[in-house]
Formats: structure tokens, sequence, C-alpha cells
């Protein structure tokens, strides 16, 4: 194969529909011909529209599988002279330390519950909560503060939950959707945690799989909230492991 | 909730997956969730394009979220975007599925002729996607159609170009630059830069 030859493969290369010894004589090629290496990864972003054109929904169960796999994989160390990656951007305002959250999870995982994983981006879902709860007496007040914060987890099973707290206020909203019924006889109990204590903050409707509950009682400082199933009527401590523990937001 | 990102249309509005995989390479695995919530569809999409067989699908989606994961601090970002990375690693783990399987049997490259774009029933409906996919429709009936055959077999089917030549019955000389002037038409018709 030429070196002319070579010029020619940039779309072979893009699409992977090189035998393996030609694409590392291309590789090899790349290096000393600028416009080849230009066009080859201009190709390769095109080539990746063909894919994002293909998109498909996975089982929900896979991303628990993901997330757990990933605790196992030790990540690589970065190559010599990569480019420099984004600083970390300080100790996040409000998070209960991420050690901490670890800890929990960790805890939670070995109790046999569903770790949540933190999303950032609540604001839609705020939005969303803030219209469909206009006027409804302290829910609306806590989702119209001015400094109402939210965070959004998913719960597993294809649930998500929503925390909105307002410090001002001191109180909090929980905002969840596509929860599976509790087993007959039982309810799902919400909780305030402050470090390893749990304060009761209430029962939710175990009718309603989507539905939005003013937390009861003060905020008080909590630095996370959890979610258990106990007996109907709900109980003084969690007698179960925890479905989701999710921090509150800053 | 899960966030949508607009990957490729909407930069100012789109999560920042860059800076996403930038965390990821420290070893953030919050930020790791958000990257599979933004990726896991069009890198199932694309593996189930090339495998069609959903169970193996999923594992290699799987094993390319987890290397996603462990080779995140290698990713470079010079060399393209964290998307175009995640979707070329997809399509490379399928690919290289197909040929190891080929290895001990060999595959119907007649079936494989058929058809270019995959449907699935499956398909996620949301909006971005359902865009995406017309647009890239669009696009690909401005090409001839021997370039669309080419380039589609070779993605959506991870076929050789000796083998797309075969199929075609078409000189490997023809299907060198068919692939290549057919992917640079979809370039610019896709407004693609890099």
């Amino acid at each position: 194969m030429t070196t002319a030859d070579l010029h020619w493969m940039t779309g072979a290369y893009a699409l992977h529909a090189l035998s393996d010894d030609e694409r590392e004589a291309f590789e090899r090629h790349l290096p000393d011909c600028e416009p080849c290496e230009r066009e080859a990864t201009e190709l390769r972003a095109t080539a990746a529209r063909l894919g994002l054109a293909v998109s498909m929904t996975p089982r929900t169960a896979m991303r628990e599988h993901v997330l757990r796999r990933i605790n196992a994989v030790r990540q690589d160390t970065p190559d010599a002279g990569s480019a420099a990656r984004p600083q970390r951007a300080g100790a996040r305002a409000g998070l209960i330390s991420r050690w901490a959250l670890a800890a929990c999870m960790a805890a939670v995982a070995a109790l046999g519950g569903t770790a949540v994983w933190q999303h950032e981006r609540a604001e839609s879902a705020l939005e969303q909560a803030r219209r469909a709860e206009q006027g409804a007496g302290g829910i609306a007040t806590v989702l119209a503060a001015p400094d109402a914060a939210a965070r959004s987890a998913a719960l597993g099973d294809g649930a998500t939950g929503t925390v909105v707290v307002s410090q001002d206020l001191d109180r909090a909203v929980f905002v969840v959707s596509g929860m599976e019924r509790p087993t007959r006889g039982k309810v799902y109990q919400l909780w305030f945690a402050d470090g390893t204590a749990m304060r009761s903050a209430g029962l939710m409707d175990p009718e309603r799989g989507d539905q939005t509950v003013l937390l009861r009682g003060p905020v008080d400082g909590a630095s996370g909230m959890g979610i258990t199933v106990e007996p109907a009527g709900g109980s003084r401590q969690p007698t179960s492991p925890p479905l989701a523990l999710m921090n509150l937001p800053a | 909730m899960r966030e949508v990102v607009h990957i490729g249309r909407n930069p100012s509005v789109e999560p920042d997956l860059q800076e996403l995989v930038g965390r990821v390479a420290l070893g953030d695995e919050e930020a790791f969730a958000s990257v599979y919530d933004n990726v896991v569809s069009p890198v199932l999409g694309v593996v189930r394009a090339v495998l069609r067989d959903q169970a193996q699908s999923e594992e290699v989606a799987q094993e390319v979220l987890v290397e996603v994961w462990r080779t995140a601090p290698r990713y470079r970002p010079d060399r393209g975007t964290a998307i175009n990375w995640i979707l070329t690693l997809a399509h490379r783990r399928a690919i290289d599925r197909v040929r190891s399987v080929e290895a001990t049997a060999a595959r119907d490259h007649r079936a494989a002729v058929m058809d270019h774009m995959p449907e699935y029933d499956e398909v996620s409906e949301q909006v971005e996607a359902r865009i995406e996919r017309e647009q890239v429709r669009r696009c690909l009936r401005t090409l001839t159609e021997l370039q669309r055959q080419a380039v589609t077999l070779a993605y959506y089917r991870g076929l050789t170009y000796r083998q797309v030549a075969e199929a075609l019955t078409l000189p490997l000389g023809t299907v060198k630059t068919r692939l290549r002037d057919g992917l640079i038409r979809l370039r610019d018709c896709l407004g693609v830069t890099a």
C-alpha cells in the first residue's frame, strides 16, 4: 500500500472498515499527514452522527448494573503529555461530604438497598413541580420560595425523586414519580437524616405512584433524606434498610 | 429525573458532556452516572445496529460504558468531542465482537445487503433522537446510491470495505473512494466541523 493509497482511506478508517493491518498502517501514516488527520477526525465525527440517529432506550436495570460494575474497575492513568483536564471544581457547596454520602451508599448497598445517584440538574423538575402544585398550601409556598433548591435522583425501577428545600422556610417537599405500590400493609416512610440519625418526616400515600409530599417537621439542618418501607402507620425509627438515601440540596 | 442532552445540535443548552467526562477522569462516580444517562441510548443504538442481537448488544454496550469509566483519564479533548469519542468506541467494540464471531462462523453478507438504516420498534421516541434521525436520513438521501449503500453497510452492518466490495460486487478502490466521498458529503450536509 502506497502513501497515496492511504490518503483515500480516511472514510474506511472512520467507519472502522479497514482490516487491523491496514488500520495500523493508516495510523502510522497519520502523524505525517496533517490534512489526513483532520479529515479523519471530521469523518469520525460524521460517523458518530450516524450512531446518534439510531438511539435506543435501554432497560432501566442496565443502569444499575453498569454503575455497580464501575465500583470494581480501577481507572487507567492518564497518558503522559495528555491535554490538561479540567480542575476539580472545589467541594461543591452544600453537598454532604462526598465521603459521608459514599459511606451511606456503601451501607445501603451492603444492606441490599438501592443506591441513589445524584443529579445536579433538577431545575426542570422544580419548574414542573411549581406549575403542578401552585396553590396547594404549604407545598406551593416551599416550591415558590425564592431560595428553593432542588436535587433529583433515580430511585431504581424507573422511579425518580426530587427533593426541594427552602432553608429560609426550613421546610422541604418531596416530588416522586413512578413509585411502585408498596406491598399490602406497608407504606413508604420519609426521613430526615442527620448523620446516622433518622427523624421521621411523614408517610407517602401508598396508592399513588406520582405525588408531591410536604415533609413533616422542619428541615432543622438535616443533611439528607431517606425512604424506607414500614408497616402501615409508620414507625418511630426505620425498621428496614433505606430504599434510597439522598443528600439535600444546598 | 434523567437529564436530556442535546448532543451536537444545540451546544448552548447542552449539559457539558466534556466537563462531565473530565470529572469522571478524576474518579467522580456521580459525574459518571450523568454521562451514562446522556450517552447510553446512542451507545446501545450503535451496538445494536451492528450486532442485531439484543442480549449481545446489551452486554457489549455495558462493556463500552465500563470502558468509558476506565479510560476517561486517557480521553483527549483535543482529538474530538466526548460524544464522538464514546460513539467511536461503541462502534469499534461492536465491530470487534462481530469480527471475532466471524473468525469462527462465516456471516451471511447477503442478508446484510438488504438494507441500510436499522428500524427498531423500541427506538426511543425522544424528540432529540427523532430529529437527529430525520436529519441523518435526509442527508443520507443526498448521497448517490452507491455512496449510501457503501457507507451504511460499513457503519450499520460493520462490514470491512472488502466485504462491502464483495457484497456490492464493486472494485476495492471504488468502495474506498465511495466511503470517503460519501462521508464527506454527509459531513457537509450535517454541518459537522470535527
